[in-house]
């Protein structure tokens, strides 16, 4: 079974020899497997003396598609290589490197900019959204981003927009506690837009200048729920004309290729205008937000690499890339 | 740009069929479509390209038989190993030994642990057995209240100490509390990591080896891409897994993650997570997930999910309706309204064979417009009671006040009846037992 994990290994060991049943391998032994990622055998790929033949371009394609970039944006990159490649021979496996960080690159800067765009202080409050299917991260995402804020000088407050799945309520306001700002919220089970509503008010009387917007969990496909979240979005247009200044896509790094269709439906719906690509840290290096940039010209924004409140960084392309080769 | 696995399945073998003949050149041409089919529904490289492996070894060894059309033979080669390989036996808990039970659910932040705690306590009530829910995840905030919400919503006893004690700690007292109490299964919800780490590793071998689980089962969203394998074989590695269970399977993943936790770590998906409210889980079949991931449709659950929302007697008199004829605008006006509740119209119609070649013919996709259903749904409400049940009334005038009346055109109107008129009949004749010959045309 561990053939599936060839991975970094040297091409010269027969994978198909190492241990097979569940038997207790050593936990670091097994985790630093993980950790080595697709993108680390991207590299060695390269790093190795070989010729630019068949079989290299075999090879990187199964990295790409291994780190979730997906069989289509995985085909337009080694297609590009490959014509580049033809017009101009790349000497060695370095220089396709090159070649294939550039195009990285030119993808997710083909977005536009990456910043958030928001009132300063001084021009009146600034209200952000943020949105997600279940479980990726969007309350500790907020938790986060109100750290990064606070940080900056910005007085922000939350609302508790998630009434409906059990304790949203209370583990934003345990973040709430724990980063020292106000928490705006109602009943579990309230009607969110109303929430919303509400809620901005509260917080433009208590004198803050960022408000984050938790909402709950939804799958993309349920059409009720999502309209739910359309009446969210134009209470809160109706309540302060200009905003909301940022809808944020929190999008979990280990999603594979239906993290296109998430931000596809979620864009369609309340216009996305960026995302927030979560769990960072592990293994999965989010592959698929390459295809949303090809497909939606979707910028990310932030990305969260760890569970820490300070685990949230801007996105930065150079940086990005640079990572899933190191 | 990203066709669904569904057309595209359903190009390639139709062009097969065209062909006639299955030979090496067509076989091969098709398993090429039928892998990044795969890819695409995040089916890990490696388990995508041992697939396409085995159906190439059967397919080019086959005969070709008179009662089944090359394309047929493909298809029905896919889909046995597709069933082989997700294999397993539906949905079942071992609890023999000592009671209660332990049951570890274990995986990655975000999959739906908790909500598949309750949800499996539901499960296993409905069986029979007296669940017992233990709060073991002291990390995430809240997360120990969340648990003894869903408990109270369907009544199920929570153990829990809040979030100072150690996990194992609270594991071990909890199953002697359940002992006490008669309790005869203990579904033990544990902390997950936003990546496995050797913290929470370390912590769930402990528990592990002190709660000595009859089951230790995995939670992984349907949605997750190519790592859904090394995160399996991790946690098989250091726990050893015994069965999967597959959330977020109501939305429109493909599912393709189930398929390479299974071939990499030989464990069984035992149940799926449908839904965010607390309902049962739902068993798994081999044959729907092969037929969601093939795009053939999945007739079974799209059923399933309509039953659950008419009563039986109200799915009773549908049909006695449907056969006699009977159906009026306002049966249509309340299934339309119960179908638009169950998701998109494209994912309905993913599930159903066939309709999705359909919809790329331009007047189909016209007619199941979401706009349309709206425009359909205004005209309804625009008429009488009285009209509703009885069409033949609307006359001329009758047609100009609800086109009026919904802001539609006389014309729309006239479409609409026409539509139904032919419904009508067609549901005659199909509850005959005989498919209506342009319906029939168009499936092919």
């Amino acid at each position: 079974m561990m053939r599936f994990f060839r991975r970094s290994a040297p091409p010269a060991t027969d994978p198909d020899t190492s241990a097979a049943a569940p038997a207790p391998a050593s936990v670091e032994a097994s985790l630093s497997s993980t950790r080595k990622g697709f993108f680390g055998a991207v590299r060695g790929l390269f790093q190795t003396q070989r010729t630019l033949d068949d079989a290299f371009w075999d090879e990187l394609e199964e990295r790409l598609i291994q780190a979730d970039l997906g069989a289509h944006t995985t085909g337009d990159l080694i297609e590009g290589l490959q014509a580049q490649h033809a017009r101009k021979p790349f000497l060695d496996p370095r220089d396709a490197e090159l070649a294939l960080r550039s195009e990285l690159l030119k993808l997710l800067k083909s977005t536009g900019d990456t910043g958030l765009f928001l009132p300063a202080v001084a021009d009146g409050i600034a209200i952000i959204l943020v949105i997600g299917v279940n479980g990726v991260g969007k309350t500790t995402s907020i938790a986060k981003l109100t750290h990064y804020f606070k940080d900056g000088g910005r007085y922000p407050i939350l609302i508790a927009g998630d009434t409906f799945r059990a304790a949203a309520i209370d583990q934003l306001k345990i973040w709430g506690e724990r980063t020292d700002v106000s928490v705006i919220a109602q009943a579990p089970g309230s009607d969110p837009a109303s929430v919303v509503f509400d809620g901005i008010g509260a917080a433009v009387g208590r004198g803050a200048d960022t408000v984050l917007i938790d909402t709950a969990g939804r799958l993309h496909t349920k059409i009720n729920l999502m309209e739910e979240l359309k009446k969210v979005r134009r209470v809160v247009e109706r309540r302060h004309p200009g905003a909301p200044h940022e809808t944020l896509l929190v999008l979990d790094a280990i999603t594979g290729q239906n993290g296109l269709m998430q931000a596809k439906s979620f864009a369609h719906a309340v216009g996305v205008t960026g995302l927030i690509l979560s769990k960072l840290d592990s293994s999965a290096k989010g592959g698929v937000v390459f295809a949303i940039a090809q497909e939606l010209k979707l910028p990310i924004k932030f990305i969260g690499t760890g569970e820490r409140l300070e685990d949230l960084s801007p996105f930065d392309p150079d940086e990005f890339v640079q990572a899933l080769f190191a | 740009m990203f066709e669904a696995l569904t057309d595209r399945m359903q190009g390639i073998f139709k062009d097969l069929r065209n062909r006639g003949r299955l030979g090496e050149p067509e076989v091969d041409a098709a398993l090429k479509e039928v892998r990044l089919a795969l890819l695409e529904a995040d089916v890990n490289f490696r388990v995508a390209r041992d697939f396409i492996k085995r159906v190439r070894e059967r397919a080019l060894g086959v005969e070709v038989s008179e009662s089944l059309t090359p394309a047929q033979q493909v298809l029905r080669i896919v889909n046995e190993e597709l069933v082989e390989t997700l294999g397993g036996e539906p949905g079942r808990i071992d609890w023999t030994g000592e009671m209660p039970a332990p049951v570890l659910l274990v995986g990655l932040n975000g999959q739906g642990k908790t909500t598949s705690a309750a949800k499996l306590a539901l499960t296993l009530r409905k069986l029979g057995q007296r669940p017992l829910l233990i709060a073991c995840d002291t990390f995430r905030p809240a997360a120990v209240l969340q648990l003894v919400t869903l408990g109270k919503q369907i009544a199920c006893d929570v153990y829990e100490e809040g979030t100072t004690a150690r996990p194992v700690d609270i594991a071990m007292r909890g199953l002697q509390w359940g002992r006490d109490h008669g309790h005869t299964v203990a579904i033990v919800d544990t902390a997950g990591r936003q990546q496995v780490d050797e913290a929470l590793m370390a912590e769930l071998v402990e528990l592990k080896a002190m709660v000595k689980p009859n089951e230790v089962l995995l939670v992984a969203s349907a949605m997750t891409g190519q790592e859904a394998v090394n995160v399996a074989q991790v946690f098989h590695d250091q726990l050893g897994l015994t069965g999967l269970i597959l959330t977020q399977i109501d939305g429109d993943a493909r599912g393709g993650a189930a398929l390479s936790i299974r071939a990499v770590t030989g464990i069984p998906v035992k149940f799926l997570g449908v839904g965010e409210k607390v309902e049962p889980l739902t068993a798994f079949y081999p044959d729907r997930l092969a037929s969601r991931i093939l795009g053939m449709g999945d007739m079974l659950t799209l059923i399933e999910q309509t039953q659950d929302m008419y009563s039986q007697e109200e799915a009773a008199s549908l049909q006695k309706k449907l056969v006699k004829g009977q159906f009026t605008f306002d049966d249509f006006l309340k299934q339309m309204q119960q179908i638009r509740k169950m998701g998109s119209l494209q994912s309905i119609i993913e599930m159903i064979p066939g309709l999705n070649q359909l919809m790329k013919r331009p007047e189909m996709a016209k007619a199941l417009d979401e706009k349309q259903f709206k425009r359909v749904e205004a005209i309804i409400l625009s008429m009488t009671l009285q009209e509703r049940a009885l069409p033949s009334l609307i006359d001329g005038s009758r047609r100009r006040r609800i086109a009026n009346g919904s802001g539609t055109k006389v014309q729309d109107v006239n479409q609409l009846l026409n539509q139904f008129r032919d419904m009508q009949s067609m549901m005659k004749q199909m509850s005959k037992g005989s498919v209506p010959k342009h319906l029939a045309k168009l499936m092919r």
